[in-house]
């Protein structure tokens, strides 16, 4: 495309004539990032004090190979390298960190907190050179819709480790109860389906991709659902994320016997 | 009657810097009304462009406090009067004279979008039929006032120029409003992926936050584009699919 040569003012890193606490946000998303990242490295590589009773950390679930009852497949594989650490948590994390790594709302969120790009809206930037995601290595956050697809199907094991969580093993055998920890599961199923359920990529993918919507109902109903859980996207991100560590703080000091799991009945 | 200070730039492309005018306020000024004051009270050469001064013409675009807003909609009351407002001119553009900016580039762009290319008529009468919920959603895109502030605070433009590769917020509502059209035939998405640069907008949703008609521009223009372009070129599930659909 061509266009006339165009002549503007190149400007400092952090010029701007905004007033506002423009850096307030940024710094939120920076820290509130941050804090995550560094608990949920620390809680993978623990590998301990991750089941409490029928309640499962989501940082460990599902469980394919590990030394509690929840594992799928028994202990630590045998093909695991020696000089590797092992969690359970190795196995899985890398799905909904892909998942959040490469969705839209934190793809903003993270390039203005993390490599101020810019820093907030106006902001002067502090590097010249800019590719975006229209060359490598971010052209690779296409792949966002593929990770929906294994984020989705941690939703179905998330939802069966909450209903797990309501049946507990006494001495007349298992059964039906409510504890703290069953609820925070739930809400925990609750959130992060909120926000997966809302993903950009799968409003595309059950509708999004048509023009003539009306002629498919069923996808316009779906559409029209994923389209209203999607206008809070944000919202949903970051209660699913707090949630998400909660739950896993929460199994953590149960099994620890620092908390004791309240039971209603 | 009560009084603000207003640093407004002043100047061309060559020689440009903010003058404070001190200024009389009252109940119910918008920026542009204080603009207009100074102008016919302290500064007769002030160049300002503005037309409706109903928030529909989408002429008085300015950075008001450093924020792109359109001024004949921004009401003194919003802002903090105890200290000077500033009043720049949209920083995406040549500078022409004081708050003036050319923004002729952006009429150059929409010369290079693929027109709006309807299937043959649905009726004798040479009329189609249209779903309303099918149209609804481009509906939304039709709202733009062309008043050119989301280009203005697209970081793609401001801070990295570049016009060349980037067609800036504004077309990807445009491109969105005829690609998403029930009754378009035309395939936009190898001119999106390639020449509109549309990989290079990377989601601040700043564009949103400025668009004074409220246009949800990144939500339901840039990423809807964005995934057509991602099931026509780096999807090979969806290729796969295709290839095999034309097959049968």
């Amino acid at each position: 495309m061509t266009h006339p040569e165009l002549t503007l003012e190149e400007r400092r890193f952090g010029e701007t004539t905004r007033q506002d606490a423009w850096w307030l946000q940024p710094l939120v998303v920076f820290l509130g990032l941050t804090t995550f990242g560094i608990y949920s490295a620390w809680a993978a590589f623990q590998n301990a004090h991750y089941t409490f009773g029928p309640y499962l950390s989501p940082f460990y679930s599902p469980e394919l190979f590990g030394s509690s009852y929840h594992s799928w497949f028994g202990d630590k594989p045998g093909w695991w390298p020696l000089w590797l650490p092992f969690s359970p948590a190795f196995l899985i994390l890398w799905a909904p960190l892909g998942f959040r790594l490469t969705c839209y709302y934190y793809r903003g969120a993270y390039y203005k907190a993390f490599w101020a790009d810019p820093l907030s809206c106006t902001i002067g930037e502090p590097r010249k050179g800019y590719r975006g995601e229209h060359s490598f290595p971010l052209i690779i956050q296409n792949v966002h819709r593929y990770f929906l697809y294994f984020a989705l199907l941690f939703l179905i094991f998330l939802s069966h480790d909450a209903w797990k969580g309501f049946w507990f093993k006494d001495g007349s055998g298992t059964t039906f109860g409510v504890g703290i920890g069953s609820l925070i599961l739930v809400g925990n199923v609750f959130f992060l389906g909120g926000y997966t359920l809302g993903c950009h990529s799968l409003r595309h993918l059950v509708g999004g991709f048509l023009d003539r919507l009306s002629s498919a109902p069923v996808r316009q109903s779906t559409y029209n659902c994923v389209s209203c859980l999607n206008r809070r996207h944000m919202m949903w991100a970051w209660m699913s994320l707090c949630w998400v560590g909660f739950s896993d703080i929460y199994v953590r000091l149960c099994s620890m016997e620092i908390l004791t799991d309240w039971r209603f009945f | 009657m009560a009084t603000a200070t207003f640093k407004i730039w002043r100047g061309d492309a060559n020689n440009a810097a903010f003058v404070d005018y001190e200024s009389e306020v009252s109940e119910g000024m918008v920026v542009l009304d204080a603009v207009h004051q100074i102008q016919a009270q302290q500064a007769n050469d002030l160049a300002v462009r503005w037309n409706c001064k109903a928030g529909k013409c989408g002429s008085c675009s300015a950075e008001v406090n450093g924020n792109p807003k359109l001024m004949c909609m921004t009401r003194l009351n919003e802002l903090p009067l105890d200290q000077p407002i500033s009043i720049e001119p949209m920083r995406a553009f040549p500078l022409i004279k004081d708050l003036v900016t050319d923004v002729s580039w952006n009429f150059e762009v929409k010369t290079k979008i693929k027109k709006f290319n309807p299937r043959p008529p649905d009726a004798e009468d040479g009329t189609w039929r249209m779903a309303q919920e099918d149209i609804d959603r481009v509906q939304e895109f039709r709202k733009c006032i062309e008043c050119f502030l989301c280009q203005d605070v697209c970081h793609v433009l401001r801070d990295h120029h570049l016009h060349k590769e980037f067609i800036g917020p504004r077309y990807f509502v445009h491109n969105a409003a005829l690609e998403m059209h029930p009754l378009d035939t035309e395939n936009r998405l190898e001119e999106l992926k390639e020449s509109d640069g549309i990989g290079y907008c990377n989601i601040t949703k700043c564009c949103t936050k400025v668009c004074p008609e409220h246009i949800t521009i990144t939500d339901n223009a840039i990423i809807p584009l964005k995934e057509r372009v991602v099931d026509q070129f780096y999807d090979p599930l969806r290729k796969l699919f295709r290839i095999f659909r034309s097959r049968t």
